[in-house]
């Protein structure tokens, strides 16, 4: 029998994401991936894959799944929820062997947005130009490029699970950072006066209810344009912020169109990208300006904090730490860095 | 602040957060300057520079994107700068698609609005659709959506006030001095004159994508029994065109966005 991953029951917007679509946005075709990459990494490194392996992007609601492989190994991370396995509570931010026939419950988020659930050797659909990411605009990748509904198995690479691999846990997990969203300013910032660019950097942002994997509509003071709401379409990254004519901000994310014809004001710096997405609707925001050297500063930061995570795993329930040539055993120290947002 | 008016022979080179680096040559619609970004757009892929990921050519800017960890962000910035821009070496000439359209009716439903706002025929609206050679500026949005250049003059046409929330794939439209074909079901202000039953993307397909940046485009027209039969040709993953050979002109400068 196939290994794979049964749903039971799942949230609206749960889909498989890896890394991302590379290689393509020339022909418009959106990277996608995951909302919160440090997170989606560090369940990768849970379950003791290769950082950007397919796994599954969970929005707020819930997931329930039903093992159908005679071992599992899978790595939980990002906005914390409540885990049973066949109804007895585990840990979140874990590292967990599953067995077959057994039920695993995801309840919805508490704080935060996204959750990353990786399962070792990845789910195993076919890439669609190079990449397992679901992308529901463009109907490519992960399951028919679409979201997974009730019903749906998930097919999983092969990979080791060692019968005596024990359960673990972060005991320090990454830690909420505060502050600010940094952002270089540009590259259309000579589009707004410096009153608008005053009010981009000044004011507080709500989260609005319409925002989605594609972009966050922030809802604020107007920002004041100095030319025309209107450019001569350009490129757009992950984190770029534009400015339509109604003066109020959008973040543009995982499922962002390659190409916009509105001014960009700012781009959120890669290590804020997460703690961006992690901010549900409703919640509120700052934005400050830092420099290219910041946002390098603060991307090896990020990656300090996710080895330091790794670093602190220990067996559920106590018992100190483990020993370096444990963690290498369960190939969890040797995680490979690949598709950098 | 940078200026806004950079001039092509010395393009404005900036970061753009940390994950890419923009090269913008000019901010407005015209083929030389698309020209020159696809130029350099092909020069920089052959140099493989190490920790760029992929290339962005826009109408008027490339969009360097690379991975701040394989790669020093101020050592490329440095790099892109000591590029001669000026004399982006000559690129392969574009290839020609002729696409086939049926036009108007439940296939084109704006056909007659067009018509009626620029005081002609349906028949004169596609006689002169039909008539351009158009320019492939770009493919964006969202995966084979062809942003086509080289509209005539008279069927310059605003966008809707209120866009369509959803217009059929295949859907040939104009929106101000552009047209375009789309690939899938999208929201769009566009005026629809037509829809063709070619896929400009079908990642079922071999090659997924058929029209690039710097190809040339007509359109034939095709009656609505024609367009039946194509279709359930292309849905079995028939690209049902395939690019003709003919040289290029020199691009002709045209009115700007």
């Amino acid at each position: 029998m196939t290994s794979a991953l049964l749903v039971l029951r799942a949230g609206s917007a749960v889909t498989v994401q890896d890394s991302g679509r590379f290689g393509y946005q020339r022909l418009g075709v959106s990277p996608a991936g995951p909302m919160d990459p440090w997170s989606h990494r560090l369940a990768d490194r849970l379950a003791g894959n290769p950082e950007g392996s397919a796994g599954l992007e969970i929005g707020p609601g819930v997931l329930e799944l039903e093992v159908r492989a005679e071992r599992v190994r899978i790595g939980l991370a990002g906005a914390v929820r409540t885990v049973t396995l066949d109804g007895r509570p585990r840990p979140w931010w874990s590292a967990l062997s599953l067995l077959q026939g057994q039920r695993l419950a995801l309840g919805p988020a508490a704080t935060g947005v996204w959750s990353y659930l990786a399962v070792r050797g990845g789910i195993a659909l076919p890439p669609v130009l190079g990449s397992r990411s679901t992308h529901t605009l463009s109907r490519i990748g992960g399951l028919q490029g679409r979201a997974l509904r009730a019903g749906d198995l998930l097919p999983l690479g092969e990979a080791e699970v060692p019968g005596d691999l024990p359960d673990l846990v972060l005991a320090a997990p990454p830690e909420p950072v505060d502050g600010p969203i940094r952002v270089v300013l540009g590259p259309q910032e000579a589009w707004f006066t410096e009153a608008g660019l005053a009010t981009f950097l000044g004011a507080a942002w709500r989260v609005s209810a319409r925002s989605d994997r594609m972009g966050y509509r922030l809802e604020g003071p107007r920002i004041e344009h100095a030319r025309s709401p209107n450019i001569v379409s350009d490129g757009i990254v992950f984190g770029s912020i534009q400015v339509p004519g109604s003066g109020q901000p959008i973040v543009l994310l995982a499922d962002r169109q390659t190409t916009g014809g509105y001014p960009k004001i700012a781009t959120v710096i890669g290590a804020d990208l997460g703690r961006l997405a992690q901010t549900a609707p409703g919640g509120s925001l700052r934005f400050a300006a830092a420099d290219l050297a910041g946002a390098l500063a603060a991307r090896r930061h990020a990656r300090e904090r996710l080895e330091a995570a790794v670093r602190s795993l220990a067996p559920i329930g106590g018992g100190g730490t483990l020993e370096p040539a444990f963690l290498l055993s369960v190939n969890l120290v040797s995680g490979v860095t690949a598709g950098e947002p | 602040m940078q200026t806004t008016h950079p001039d092509p022979r010395r393009p404005r080179i900036v970061p753009v957060g940390d994950s890419a680096i923009l090269i913008e040559l000019a901010e407005t619609v015209d083929p030389a300057v698309n020209a020159a970004v696809l130029a350099l757009d092909a020069e920089l892929a052959a140099l493989a520079l190490p920790g760029v990921v992929e290339l962005l050519p826009t109408y008027r800017s490339l969009l360097v994107h690379y991975d701040p960890e394989r790669v020093e962000p101020e050592a490329l910035l440095a790099r892109l700068a000591s590029l001669d821009l000026a004399h982006p070496t000559a690129r392969p000439e574009g290839r020609l698609w002729t696409v086939p359209v049926a036009y108007g009716g439940e296939y084109g439903v704006d056909l007659e609005a067009v018509a009626a706002r620029h005081g002609l025929s349906p028949e004169e609206v596609v006689a002169l659709h039909t008539a351009a050679t158009y320019r492939v500026y770009m493919v964006g949005f969202v995966p084979g959506f062809t942003y086509l250049g080289g509209l005539d003059p008279r069927l310059h046409t605003p966008r809707r006030e209120d866009p369509r929330p959803r217009t059929p794939a295949g859907s040939v439209s104009i929106g101000g001095v552009q047209a375009g074909i789309a690939s899938l079901e999208i929201p769009s202000g566009w005026h629809l004159l037509g829809r063709t039953p070619v896929r400009t993307f079908d990642p079922e397909r071999t090659p997924p994508f058929l029209l690039e940046p710097g190809d040339r485009v007509r359109f034939r027209p095709i009656d609505p029994a024609n367009f039946a039969e194509l279709d359930r040709r292309a849905a079995a993953h028939d690209p049902l065109i395939a690019p003709e050979e003919e040289p290029r002109a020199a691009p002709e400068p045209e009115p700007q966005a």
